[in-house]
């Protein structure tokens, strides 16, 4: 694998560089978000087909930093990239899912699988790939429902496969699985892992639980309060799939909740 | 549907308003199609037809009576249908639907019918030439046919022809106006000072700077149209959810997509509250319109018979008005059904 140059070559490419992004927003008078640094002086480097994880308290611009990756807003100091390509603008290389599936409620789940290519123009060329991925996402049967008829999970799914479509170099994701319930959130955490191996697409997963983030990301990023910094980068080197009640997996999520300061106190100081 | 501006709130009722007759709620159909309809509804359109014959025939008349026979035939007809219904719905499970929805409906119909005969021709209660009875509205409809039909089809090329100038216009402007965020600047406020001006209160001017009265009665309707449907598409334009746009931008969609393909379908539902208000100025405007301009249509009828003390001919048009304007509503509901059919099961209609 060292040895092989155009793999390595394409691997660059594909790599997500963020170097000392910081933003700051107006504050509005009376606005409902406070104005102020949301992140400040971020670096992180992602290699192709890595899946990282952003773990962090509210507020602590997750969501604003996908959104910069994602191009659909701008930095206020630093830059990102994609291999040498600045980025300025969103585009079809970098694949957004929302918590809420925000399927277009006026398309069929065909349809709406089928809006990258359509955008594209390259919607003719594509009819078979709608078909695979209506197939990967086991949605053959929904393909004409309009998506008020589908489950919360469905719906994702077909997020999911409608942002994949497009084959992005970055897939990101904010916290995507958020909005499910536990059982369908296990199920959905295997789901987008075999879609990020049998599409090995670099994968952005912000998210609120560490459990996810640790069963999923090959790294976790953990982020702190207002300004948004980053605290600390934790590579998680467990074999997949992974044992949630292992004993691995719970030391490290002990490590990561003290490093967020919820490991909680001892009572009374009579511990240690 | 997106309910986030002001605007949306101050025409959300007239969302909500027109139900539809034949939206019963699924529960009580499934229920009641295991019963046998019970008579006396079945009953109701026949009975009321014989009444309005016994008033006819039995009660003496205190005013002047026509030669023509109209009024007596319709009741007739009424009770026929109501017995073949009646028998048919035994046979036939979408008649009897049809007849459960309907009996209570016409047959209160004919039965006021029957007491509006008893308060005119048979007592004389209610002042000639102003308020005639059924006979005199059916014998002028049947009498003055062809100008009612002529008068019709005049008012429906008009309709039709200021309604979709109108909204073509509106379109454009609540389209520019809801995604630019210039045009929005400028354009509002006009929107917002001038919109408002009834158009017949444009009447005047329109008279002076329009070459034809046709002209001109084209051209208020299309301003009474433009009004609420450019207010409700950009309301709709600009209300677009966030996500639907970023989401579409990250799949790689242009400026053009993103306004057609995502912004306008967004705003549908709003547009078509916008359609529906439109209609419903458009009516009054062209009725308006034919009154004092244009020299034909059904609102010059009216005004035309009145003139005449025709009081059966002015009632007969307002019937064929009802019928016309009503109608069509429900092409308008139709096709909001069939455009917003993803709408289904998300709000009720």
């Amino acid at each position: 694998m060292v040895t092989d140059v155009p793999a390595q070559e394409a691997r660059e490419a594909a790599s997500l560089r963020i170097r000392h992004v910081s933003k700051e927003f107006d504050s509005p008078h009376g606005g409902a978000t406070p104005g102020g640094l949301a992140l400040d002086d971020v670096s992180l480097s992602i290699a192709a087909g890595e899946l990282v994880s952003i773990v962090g308290p509210s507020g602590c611009g997750k969501s604003t930093l996908l959104r910069m990756i994602a191009g659909l807003v701008g930095p206020s100091a630093g830059e990102l990239s994609i291999g040498n390509e600045p980025i300025t603008g969103p585009n079809a290389e970098r694949g957004l899912v929302f918590q809420d599936p925000s399927l277009f409620p006026w398309l069929t789940v065909r349809r709406n699988i089928e809006t990258g290519p359509r955008a594209r123009g390259v919607l003719r060329e594509n009819r078979e790939a709608v078909d695979e991925f209506m197939r990967l996402v086991g949605l053959e049967a929904f393909a004409n429902s309009f998506p008020h008829h589908l489950s919360g999970g469905m719906a994702q799914r077909v997020a999911l496969a409608r942002a994949l479509i497009n084959h992005p170099k970055v897939l990101l994701l904010d916290e995507p699985l958020g909005a499910l319930d536990a059982f369908t959130r296990m199920r959905m955490q295997d789901e987008v892992l075999r879609l990020w191996r049998a599409h090995g697409t670099t994968m952005v997963f912000v998210t609120h639980d560490i459990d996810e983030a640790i069963y999923m990301s090959d790294r976790i990023v953990i982020m702190t309060q207002r300004p948004g910094k980053i605290e600390q980068i934790i590579p998680v080197e467990l074999e997949r799939p992974r044992d949630r009640s292992s004993q691995d997996f719970l030391r490290l999520r002990g490590d990561i909740l003290e490093t967020l300061h919820f490991a909680g106190q001892p009572l009374g100081g009579n511990k240690g | 549907m997106n309910v986030g501006s002001k605007e949306m709130e101050m025409v959300s009722p007239v969302a909500a308003a027109p139900p539809r007759a034949n939206q019963t709620p699924t529960t009580t159909i499934r229920t009641s199609d295991a019963m046998k309809s019970r008579p006396q509804t079945l009953l109701m359109i026949p009975v009321a037809a014989a009444i309005g014959l016994a008033v006819h025939y039995c009660i003496p008349k205190s005013e002047p009576v026509l030669p023509t026979n109209y009024y007596p035939t319709f009741l007739r007809l009424m009770f026929c249908l109501g017995v073949i219904g009646a028998v048919g719905q035994m046979i036939s499970l979408r008649l009897r639907r049809w007849m459960r929805q309907m009996c209570p409906l016409l047959g209160v119909a004919v039965f006021a019918a029957a007491m509006w005969e008893l308060i005119t021709t048979c007592l004389g209660l209610l002042p000639l030439p102003y308020f005639p009875g059924p006979e005199a509205v059916l014998a002028a409809l049947a009498s003055d046919r062809a100008l009612l039909f002529d008068s019709t089809w005049h008012s429906l090329f008009l309709l039709l022809s200021g309604y979709l100038i109108g909204v073509a216009f509106a379109l454009i402007t609540g389209v520019t106006i809801g995604w630019f965020p210039h045009a929005r600047y400028w354009g509002m406020p006009l929107l917002k000072v001038v919109g408002p001006i009834p158009a017949t209160a444009w009447i005047p001017l329109a008279m002076v700077i329009a070459p034809s009265a046709l002209f001109s009665a084209v051209g208020l309707v299309a301003l009474a149209v433009w009004f609420p449907v450019t207010m409700l598409t950009a309301s709709g334009i600009s209300n677009t959810r966030t996500s639907y746009l970023d989401v579409a931008r990250t799949l790689g969609a242009s400026p053009l997509y993103l306004i057609f393909r995502v912004a306008i379908p967004a705003a549908l539902p709003n547009i078509f509250i916008g359609l529906f208000m439109g209609l419903g100025t458009s009516f009054l405007t062209l009725v308006v319109a034919e009154t004092v301009g244009v020299k034909s249509g059904l609102g010059w009828y009216v005004s035309w018979a009145q003139g005449w003390a025709e009081y059966g001919k002015v009632y007969g048009a307002l019937v064929i008005m009802a019928a016309f304007f009503s109608t069509i509503m429900t092409v308008l509901f139709a096709l909001r059904d069939h455009v917003l059919v993803w709408q289904k099961g998300v709000i009720k209609w």
